[in-house]
């Protein structure tokens, strides 16, 4: 399969320097972006087998003695070139706070409870169908230094990789109808709002689990797409 | 056709999820209850070629060193071969992945242990001179940025044809530059922003 990797499909994506997202300010590039062939170095990408990842390594609510206190949600989707064709063996890892909104992360040390049960990471790799599945507990709100009174929306951290090095993809998953998305500038750093809405998740009723679990459906998109006759690797 | 995903930062509170074991080696305390993925440490029994460490620095817009950085390293083995489905030519080192990950630690230092890459085919089928693709992610970066590390004892960066769409005056910010040490270690910082702001490449 040969796939190629428009440039243009990145018109989606924040750009570098956001300054409502004040850590952008000294860590963005200040120089134009360098446009370079893509050559094998690009376009191909590290390999992970279902050797990779263990037997209950997507289920974030058995990773210790006890349950993790908050709402039990499922967490699944595709992820999908941009031809909506399967990428399988992709490794997706996953972090976030718990049920209060707090990080185990030693940084984090806003006055929110740690639970002993959860740690909040998680990894699975697609299956044939690209399809991946994540059982965890709904994240909480939680406050950030960005400006006074920040709050970050529910989100879930996402780690993706696709065919290859350039389609790499580390997102959030956000919740439908958050009433904090009109305040927070990361999720706002995308200015497109159907590109923004593509971070957010669907409830999903039907894969919804009676008398245990929410569901939650994302699809993930990476870049990529099947190559005409006219591409080559050399393409711009 | 479907529209891609955008990107978001990786935020500051990575470490626990993505490089949960040590900081860096650095910290033999810094470990989070969850295991690595992606290690540091590319080295395998089987890979044949040259042993080397590749140490650097992040630093922000006033020189300061950025400590929650992700650095992915993506490379071809000591023959110039990718361990993955495109590049199908023989493996001779099927266990060396090419992929690395390091977060940086408290003083902003990421370090891996890996292989000197060889030369990879290029545009033309010219070769490339060795190299080794880097991915930076952190806090404020709403999307990775990727730059390229080469080697300042390499001769063939000359004749390297992606080295040479750069800028002469720009090219020394892609070029590891080689300490004493055993095994060798490369240097490689990064400059975000200022007079020697790295460059980034639109991949």
């Amino acid at each position: 399969m040969a796939l190629i990797y428009p440039t243009k499909s990145l018109e989606s994506f924040p750009k570098h320097l956001t300054p409502n997202y004040k850590s952008t300010l000294k860590r963005s590039p200040t120089k134009p972006l360098m446009i370079i062939p893509h050559t094998l170095s690009e376009l191909t990408g590290p390999v992970y087998g279902h050797n990779a990842v263990q037997e209950g390594d997507n289920d974030l609510t058995k990773q210790h003695a006890g349950e993790p206190l908050g709402e039990r949600i499922i967490v699944h989707g595709q992820v999908l070139d941009e031809d909506k064709r399967p990428v399988k063996s992709a490794l997706v890892e996953l972090w976030q706070a718990n049920a209060c909104g707090r990080y185990v992360h030693n940084v984090d040390q806003h006055p929110a409870p740690l639970d002993p049960n959860f740690t909040g990471a998680g990894r699975t790799i697609t299956d044939d169908n690209g399809y991946y599945k994540f059982i965890t507990v709904k994240p909480g709100a939680y406050p950030w230094g960005n400006h006074h009174n920040a709050w970050r929306p529910n989100h879930i951290h996402f780690s993706v990789f696709g065919h290859s090095f350039v389609s790499r993809l580390v997102t959030q998953m956000y919740f439908p109808g958050d009433y904090l998305f009109p305040y927070d500038p990361i999720f706002n750093s995308v200015t497109d709002e159907k590109a923004r809405n593509r971070m957010v998740a669907s409830f999903d009723l039907e894969n919804t689990v009676p008398d245990w679990a929410l569901a939650f459906k994302f699809d993930i998109v990476l870049r990529g797409r099947e190559a005409t006759p006219l591409d080559n690797d050399d393409h711009h | 056709m479907s529209e891609i995903t955008p990107s978001q930062t990786v935020g500051p509170f990575f470490a626990y999820g993505l490089t949960p074991v040590g900081r860096c080696n650095w910290d033999p305390n810094g470990h989070y209850s969850w295991k690595n993925s992606v290690e540091s440490n590319l080295v395998t029994p089987d890979a044949s070629g040259t042993r080397i460490r590749i140490v650097g620095t992040v630093f922000d817009a006033d020189n300061a060193p950025i400590n929650d950085c992700m650095i992915e390293i993506w490379q071809a083995d000591a023959q110039g071969r990718y361990a993955a489905a495109r590049d199908t030519r023989a493996l001779p080192n099927s266990q060396f992945k090419g992929f690395g990950r390091s977060a940086t630690d408290k003083a902003g230092l990421f370090v891996f242990d890996t292989i000197k890459p060889g030369a990879v085919p290029g545009p033309g089928g010219k070769d490339q001179a060795p190299h080794i693709v880097v991915a930076i992610f952190s806090r404020g970066m709403l999307r990775q940025v990727y730059t390229r590390l080469y080697f300042s004892d390499e001769t063939v960066n000359a004749a390297d044809p992606v080295l040479n769409l750069v800028p002469a005056e720009r090219r020394g910010t892609l070029i590891a530059h080689k300490e004493a040490g055993d095994p060798p270690v490369y240097r490689f910082n990064v400059h975000m922003q200022g007079d020697n702001e790295t460059v980034f490449f639109e991949v």
